[in-house]
């Protein structure tokens, strides 16, 4: 596991858009993806490279975006997420990261703001104080891990769709892009950031966010898996393009939904 | 692994006729067979690396033994995983659904009678079980031919539970939610190992057999 160290505060939005726009594909992506993808111990087990890196490398991701396509043609805008009672919720929560736990960043919640851009009528930065005031609705779902476990958690906050219609954003569009506070970065495509359970979550299990599950927003999305909720949001930005996502970048499936 | 049937010789006799001269396994058995050797192969290979992300047991499998290297192991096997699920499951589909449309599976593998896979299993313990005629099954073969292919339905069907417990959340109830389709999709695999150990050591005891289902008889 890599171990980023996390960057900010007094985060330039502009740079890091440039930043991610540098993880899109390229020759790095491509020659993590021949590692990625290669038969590994097999190929010296029979002595021979049964199948050509490169070549395995871009036909899986070609498949990777098919799948994308099916996963959007699967997903139902009105199908709801199971939800539990508050006796079923997994105690401790486990902290997930790219990181070690003592590496999640520490935002500053007096100094914290929002950026709002992209296609939005209205890009005025939003504090944390602004935030909390939006009406607030609580869910207990079922967070589902790419490595395959999961746990059901109590989040609490303001629905996605609302704010985007509260800030003007043109819901025709196809992404919301999410940038974090350590560097992370998510896509999601516009019918999943407008399904009812997607939620700009300011408090879990009753409680103010703690750091290590993202303080101080993080953006829960019952449909898809753990790493498409991005921790630690300081912008989002509604667009036509794709820009990606962290893990997404090193070969993660984009779409993602459970 | 198709190009190997598309290579056999011009069958000449009609599938029907018995006789050892006869057709053991017409042509779509032996197409969708070796399909799903590669898809079987890349399925558990890297299923298994995927399981070692989150073991539900105390074990792990060795990385050597799986498929899809690279940062912590996860993500070539995930892309492997979920591309040849679709070589898998169209080509089992189609399997299954000429297997039941042509009447080969009636013909084959029912009836299972416990008394007669008692009987078949001593005397293939004991070295007495004729394999002379292989167009005909054993109760024991009619049993693990007939177990298999409902392990591979279980498998598929646990497989999309776990892949969408939100969409396909009816059939993950099914499973008993989403952490016990997880046991489920792991037993089943157990279960299609546990065939497979069984099934190659026999093909290669019996060569004929995998004579018959490389050239149909």
């Amino acid at each position: 596991m890599p171990k980023v160290r996390r960057v900010i505060p007094g985060v330039d939005p502009t740079l890091l858009i440039k930043d991610a726009a540098k993880l899109l594909p390229d020759p790095s992506r491509r020659l993590f993806l021949r590692g990625a993808t290669s038969l590994g111990a097999i190929t010296f087990l029979t002595g021979c490279d049964i199948v050509d890196e490169d070549t395995a490398a871009k036909a899986l991701l070609t498949i990777s975006r098919f799948n994308d396509r099916v996963q959007a043609l699967i997903f139902n805008p009105d199908k709801l997420a199971p939800t539990y009672p508050e006796s079923a919720i997994t105690r401790p929560f486990p902290f997930n990261g790219y990181y070690p736990e003592e590496d999640a960043p520490e935002v500053d919640g007096e100094t914290y703001m929002l950026e709002v851009g992209g296609l939005v009528e209205n890009k005025k930065p939003w504090t944390l104080e602004e935030l909390y005031a939006l009406p607030q609705e609580k869910q207990i779902t079922r967070h589902v891990c790419v490595e395959g476990w999961s746990a059901i958690g109590s989040w609490t906050g303001t629905p996605l769709r609302d704010f985007l219609k509260r800030v003007g954003a043109d819901l025709t569009a196809k992404y919301v892009w999410f940038q974090c506070a350590e560097g992370y970065s998510n896509t999601i495509d516009m019918p999943t950031a407008l399904h009812p359970q997607t939620q700009m979550t300011f408090k879990f299990d009753n409680e103010i966010l703690p750091r290590k599950y993202g303080f101080p927003m993080k953006i829960r999305i019952p449909t898809k898996l753990g790493f498409k909720n991005p921790k630690y949001v300081v912008g989002m930005h509604v667009m036509n393009q794709n820009l990606g996502g962290y893990w997404e970048d090193r070969g993660y499936n984009w779409f993602s939904g459970i | 692994m198709s190009s190997q049937t598309a290579g056999a010789k011009p069958i000449d006799l009609p599938e029907v006729s018995s006789g050892s001269k006869a057709v053991i396994h017409p042509r779509w058995v032996r197409i969708t067979h070796w399909i799903n050797v590669v898809a079987m192969f890349v399925m558990i290979t890297s299923g298994w690396r995927i399981y070692n992300a989150s073991p539900l047991f105390s074990f792990t499998f060795p990385p050597q033994i799986t498929i899809g290297d690279g940062l912590d192991g996860l993500t070539g096997a995930l892309l492997w995983h979920f591309a040849a699920m679709w070589l898998l499951a169209v080509n089992g589909a189609i399997y299954v659904a000429l297997g039941i449309l042509s009447g080969r599976f009636r013909r084959k593998l029912l009836p299972i009678h416990p008394l007669e896979v008692i009987r078949d299993l001593h005397a293939a313990l004991t070295g007495k079980l004729s394999h002379d005629d292989l167009s005909v099954y054993n109760a024991v073969q009619r049993l693990l031919y007939a177990g298999v292919i409902v392990a591979g339905v279980v498998i598929v069907l646990s497989g999309v539970s776990i892949w969408k417990p939100v969409q396909f959340q009816e059939l993950t109830a099914v499973f008993g939610g989403y952490d016990a389709a997880r046991f489920v999709h792991f037993f089943a695999m157990a279960t299609i190992a546990a065939f497979l150990l069984v099934h190659v050591t026999l093909a290669i005891l019996v060569p004929k057999s995998l004579r018959a289902m490389i050239i149909g008889r």
